[in-house]
This record gives structure tokens, C-alpha cells and sequence, in this order.
């Protein structure tokens, strides 16, 4: 190639580059998920998201006009992550609760749901109250609000906590663990599926709004509410032009926004 | 007073000469205060946000997870030692099969990543539930704790068989002779004569195990056994504070150079014969 040529090309590349970064900064919202919380956000076998929120969130960005860039990240670090940059947003069905608020800024919640506990079909318990958990083996997700919720309610039970549901759900089947708690739409969709053969809902466990908070939101760095705002309105157009539902019954029998 | 100090006059030792700034005298000092600045930076950043109160609500649980990882570390080093001895015998056997066995051993262990062997111990006999039952192990792996304990006394066999062997290899031919023509009996010869030489070699190798052991076991929370890491984890999600991990961080340090202070003074006892 001659010289001159290599020259062009590498100009034009550079050039190119700038400005596609001149657009993006305006244009590109790039959204946080998990991406190990079926049926909300789940990684596919080919590498790929879906799931409820990756549905709301590109409705919410159609909405807005903007183009969504979804980036994975560990649940525990997610929102570390989020302050660090490394996403402008939060979908992943996250609970807004009072600790989390003092990090990071909320959009009104998109959807909201009971935590339930899930037991083997074989299982000798028969409600879902403290007594009854007392000294069982109870597992969790680590750094939710159903762990949260799992030790000041049932403070007796032997709290087990995994880094994501996709384990507590092998120690459930395998029975090292008694009883799982999670959300009710998460525990069902597993159970319904081959790999939760081995287990039931025990019981629905009644929403405590000082640990569950006041739903899953969208959180967004503290300060930015030219984007919370935009999310707000994205999030009362498609509930209002019926998108939500749309998304809502192609997951769900039921709906899922709560009262 | 000697006779060479008679014969030769003491003489005055020659002044010092002054040390010029070389560029690599220059590069170390500069680097040295860097390190200054930052641990006093970082001294200056844990005063000033020093929280009473969640020292109060994580303190315990960090004493909670740090006595987990020195129960784990302790026993899984203890239990690994006595797996060991028959590991490490069989692999000088001179029989092919129990060497090659011994050696095969050795080679998975050493070969893949502690928290591959974490999770296949864990989650995957998990899986084999039925067959666990029928040998009434279940009782066992059942258990977290079992597990973790398990996988780590396993993987750390498979070292110090290896740091035994070779200590013990290490000690020269000739001292085995000698003491056969002096007529010692084998087992006196190894106990008295082949294992001190042996420890001498074998003692530092030993601590940087220990010391791997302890840094090692902050993956265990991924089977739901809280040590000291899962803890600072739990904490640092409900805080968002990374302080959280300076604590971690300085707790490892402790157990690290408490460590390091122990193995100085047996490394002094045992070689104290060299000392002059």
C-alpha cells in the first residue's frame, strides 16, 4: 500500500472515530444489568440478554430516542460500578430501598412483587412463619433485599447467601439447603421450568416496605435528573401506550407492576 | 591482647566517602517517599473516616469471619500435613504404580485452580446425591463447611507432599550411607539424622504455603462459608464503602506477617548449629 494511501485511510478512520464518539455522547445510554436473574435479565447460551428488563429498557429507550448499550456486571458490585462510570443506568431489578438511596438515584419503581420461599416437593414444612424456619437451612442471594428480608424475619434459620440464584437453586435441588427465598416471579418461573422439578412455592411472604423498599427501579448516579426525569416520563408513556403490557404478558399471567 | 595486635598498630578506619546522588540513589528515594505519602495518606483516610457505628454493626462479623478463616486454614495445613506423608512416600516408591498414583495425585491438585476444585467438590457431588447417600457420605459433603474443608486439606496435600519429598530428596546420598555403616537402624537414621536436615530445607517452603493457604481461602464464600473476605463483602454491599476492603486488607496483613515473625524464630532454632 502506498504511503500516501495508508495515510488517507488511517485519516479517515481517525476522523470516523471522532465522530462516532461525538454522537455516542449524546445518543448512547449504556444500562447496567445482572444478567443471572431469570426471567428479569439472563444471559442466553449464545451470549445474548433478555428477559423483562432488557425489554422495558429498550421500550424505555425507544421511548426516549436514545440507543441502549447493555453492560453486565456482578450484583455486588453493581452499584460501585455504576458510580465508577461504567454505565449510566441501572435496569436489573433493583429494589429501591432506603441504604441503596443514600448511593445512588431512583426513577419510580417499574415494577413491584412479593418475595416467596420455595421448598422441596418433599418437604415437611408447612408455613412459611419464623417458628416454623427456625434452625432450617434457608438460602438466599447474597446482597438482596430477600437476604435483607431473610435475617430480620427469620432470624433463627441457618441463612445461607450465594453469589447468585443459579447456585442456591443446585443446593436446593440437591437438598443441602431446606428452603430458598427470593422473588415470587423468579422462584415460579424456575419452578416451572425443568431444573425446579424438585420444588413448590411453600408461601407468598407479605411485601415489608422498609426492606423491600417500594419496588424495582431505575437507578441512576446521584444528581443526574435530566436522566432520571427522562426515564420517569419513558416509564408513565409506555405504561400509558400499552407497551408495558405488551412486555408484561409476554413474560407473565400476571401483572407484575403492583398496586 | 593478641599477638598480631602487638606486632601491627591499630590504625584509625579511613573517613567515610561522600556518596554521590546517582540517578538509581535518586529513583529509590523517590520511590520510597511515594510509599511514604501513601501509606500516610492512607493512615490519614482511615482516621478521618472512622465510623464508630459500623464498626459496631460489622465489627463482630468480621472477628466472626476471620476466626472461620483461621479454623480453615489451621486445620486443612494440619489434616494436609498427615495426608502428606503417605503422598509424599509414595512418590519416591520405587513400585510404579503407587508412585505414578502418588504423582497423578499431585499433578491434578497442583494443575487446576482452587476454586475449580471449590466448585466441583461442592456443586458437583451435590449432584450425585443419590450415590453420596447410598455410601452415607452425604452427612458429610452435606455440609459447607465439610466441603470447603475437604477441598483445601486435599490441595494443600498435594504441596507439602511435594515440599516434603523434594527436602527430603535433599539431603545428600552420603548421610544415609554413613549412617548405615555406623549401623543406625533405617527408621532412626530418618527421624534423627534425614527429617532435620530435611525440615531445614523444608521450612520456609512450608510457611509460603501457609501463607498461600490463608490468601487462598478468601474464595470459600462462594459455597456459603462466610470467612473474613465473604464478610467484608457482605459489608461492603451494604456500605459502598471501601474502607470495607482496607479492613480486609489489613487483617490479611496481620495474619501474614505474624506468620512471617513465627517462622523467623523457628528458621533461627533450627539452624542454630550454622549460626557463628
Amino acid at each position: 500500500m502506498p504511503i500516501s494511501k495508508a495515510f488517507t485511510l488511517a485519516a479517515s478512520t481517525a476522523l470516523l472515530a471522532v465522530t462516532m464518539s461525538a454522537a455516542s455522547a449524546q445518543d448512547v445510554v449504556r444500562i447496567g444489568t445482572e444478567g443471572a436473574y431469570p426471567p428479569f435479565n439472563v444471559i442466553e447460551s449464545d451470549g445474548s440478554l433478555t428477559g423483562f428488563d432488557i425489554d422495558i429498557a429498550n421500550a424505555l429507550c425507544d421511548e426516549m430516542e436514545v440507543e441502549c448499550e447493555f453492560v453486565t456486571s456482578d450484583w455486588d458490585g453493581i452499584i460501585p460500578a455504576l458510580q465508577a462510570g461504567r454505565f449510566d443506568a441501572i435496569i436489573a431489578s433493583m429494589s429501591i430501598t432506603e441504604e441503596r438511596k443514600e448511593q445512588v438515584d431512583f426513577t419510580e419503581k417499574y415494577y413491584n412483587t412479593p418475595p416467596a420461599i420455595a421448598v422441596p416437593k418433599d418437604s415437611d414444612l408447612t408455613e412459611a412463619t419464623p417458628e416454623a424456619l427456625a434452625g432450617i437451612a434457608l438460602g438466599a442471594q447474597s446482597s438482596t433485599t430477600h437476604s435483607n428480608y431473610a435475617e430480620e424475619k427469620f432470624a433463627d434459620a441457618d441463612l445461607r447467601l450465594y453469589p447468585t440464584p443459579d447456585e442456591y437453586k443446585l443446593d436446593v435441588a440437591s437438598g443441602r439447603i431446606d428452603a430458598v427465598i427470593d422473588d415470587v416471579i423468579v422462584l415460579s418461573e424456575w419452578l416451572e421450568s425443568e431444573d425446579g422439578a424438585c420444588c413448590k412455592i411453600l408461601d407468598t411472604l407479605p411485601i415489608d416496605p422498609v426492606i423491600n423498599g417500594e419496588g424495582a427501579g431505575i437507578a441512576v448516579r446521584k444528581g443526574e435528573d435530566e436522566l432520571r426525569e427522562k426515564f420517569n416520563a419513558a416509564i408513565q408513556a409506555i405504561r400509558e401506550n400499552g407497551t408495558y403490557q405488551e412486555i408484561n404478558d409476554k413474560y407473565f399471567d400476571v401483572d407484575v407492576y403492583g398496586s | 591482647m593478641s599477638v598480631a595486635e602487638r606486632l601491627i598498630a591499630p590504625k584509625a578506619p579511613p573517613a567515610p566517602q561522600p556518596q554521590a546522588w546517582t540517578g538509581q540513589k535518586l529513583v529509590g528515594h523517590s520511590l520510597m517517599g511515594l510509599w511514604v505519602a501513601a501509606s500516610v495518606g492512607l493512615f490519614l483516610f482511615l482516621v478521618g473516616s472512622f465510623d464508630i457505628e459500623k464498626i459496631r454493626t460489622y465489627g463482630p462479623d468480621y472477628l466472626s469471619g476471620l476466626w472461620i478463616t483461621l479454623q480453615l486454614v489451621i486445620m486443612a495445613v494440619a489434616i494436609g500435613a498427615l495426608v502428606s506423608l503417605p503422598v509424599a512416600i509414595g512418590r519416591m516408591s520405587a513400585n510404579k504404580p503407587i508412585s505414578w498414583l502418588a504423582y497423578a495425585y499431585v499433578y491434578a491438585f497442583r494443575g487446576t485452580p482452587l476454586i475449580a476444585q471449590l466448585f466441583l467438590i461442592y456443586y458437583g457431588l451435590g449432584s450425585f446425591r443419590d450415590t453420596l447417600d447410598a455410601l452415607h457420605l452425604w452427612t458429610f459433603f452435606r455440609d459447607p463447611w465439610n466441603c470447603a474443608l475437604f477441598t483445601f486439606t486435599l490441595n494443600t496435600a498435594a504441596y507439602q507432599a511435594e515440599i516434603l519429598r523434594g527436602a527430603i530428596q535433599s539431603v545428600p546420598r552420603g548421610q544415609h550411607e554413613g549412617a548405615a555403616a555406623l549401623g543406625i537402624s533405617r527408621w532412626i537414621t530418618f527421624r534423627k539424622i534425614v527429617l532435620p536436615q530435611a525440615m531445614m530445607v523444608a521450612l520456609r517452603p512450608y510457611g509460603n504455603e501457609i501463607i498461600l493457604m490463608v490468601k487462598g481461602s478468601a474464595i470459600v464464600a462462594i459455597i456459603t462459608v462466610f470467612d473474613l473476605m465473604g464478610e467484608t463483602r457482605r459489608a461492603y454491599s451494604r456500605t459502598f464503602d471501601f474502607q470495607t476492603y482496607i479492613w480486609a486488607a489489613i487483617f490479611y496483613l496481620i495474619i501474614v506477617e505474624a506468620l512471617r515473625n513465627v517462622w523467623a524464630v523457628l528458621e533461627n532454632r533450627l539452624t542454630r548449629h550454622l549460626k557463628r
